[in-house]
């Protein structure tokens, strides 16, 4: 039987660890992604979808995209636990947050892998 | 356990210190981000799909309401990014004491509203 202890300072550790290192991984893509951009310049449809073309960039926009909804996650959770205090109100919105970036991710799949 | 001690939460008489208002508004950006992102999401979805579908993209992205917001969430990225930094060097301990926390407060939002301006003049 697992035996979770529901109170005390350790129980946020991870969301709170999950939302600082999902910070610093989508700073270092911004950072990245500005550096190409200025580097490529693309002004038409061609140059801007040759920048999605590679796997690698594929991969690492995703990668930015799910720590984008990982970290939108936590976020969200923090506004909802401090503003919302009927239990089922918030309950039915944290299940629509937790759907809705969900989704978010396969359409984010689905728009990157799209890219030929 | 019941406290009795009195709360003052009204948030129309609370003047926040700015290292507050800088916490606030990083709330607020990212709430403001998080509700964009269908609208993000659609319009890099729209720029990569097709020749067609780019041509939307830049009606949409001609549109002056589409702008203004464009320029909203601009300032809400860049703000949530360097609120963002800065929470993660307190995180550390650098900058904890209070004449170095109100001075990169200032920082963050001086900043955020410059590049702002700066970007929004230029992609306008």
């Amino acid at each position: 039987m697992v035996k979770r202890v529901v109170v005390g300072a350790h129980y946020g550790l991870r969301d709170w660890l999950v939302q600082r290192v999902t910070a610093a991984l989508m700073a270092v893509y911004t950072l990245l992604f500005v550096l190409i951009l200025a580097g490529a310049r693309p002004t038409n449809y061609a140059a801007w979808t040759a920048l999605f073309n590679g796997q690698a960039m594929k991969l690492a926009t995703f990668l930015f995209l799910v720590s984008l909804f990982l970290h939108a996650w936590v976020g969200m959770r923090d506004i909802l636990m401090d503003y919302v205090k009927p239990l089922s109100l918030r309950l039915t919105l944290e299940v629509v947050v937790a759907a809705l970036l969900v989704a978010w991710a396969g359409w984010a799949i689905q728009i990157l892998w799209s890219v030929r | 356990m019941t406290k009795t001690r009195p709360k003052y939460l009204d948030p129309l008489r609370i003047r926040l210190p700015i290292p507050g208002l800088i916490s606030i508004l990083h709330r607020i950006s990212g709430l403001g981000l998080f509700l964009f992102l269908p609208l993000l999401l659609w319009l890099f979805q729209s720029s990569l799909t097709s020749p067609d579908s780019y041509v939307r993209y830049r009606g949409a992205f001609a549109n002056p309401l589409v702008k203004l917001i464009l320029i909203g969430l601009l300032w809400a990225f860049l703000h949530h990014l360097l609120a963002g930094l800065r929470f993660l060097a307190l995180d550390l301990h650098y900058g904890t004491d209070l004449p170095t926390a109100r001075a990169t407060s200032w920082a963050v939002l001086v900043t955020t509203i410059v590049l702002t301006a700066v970007l929004g003049a230029w992609l306008w």
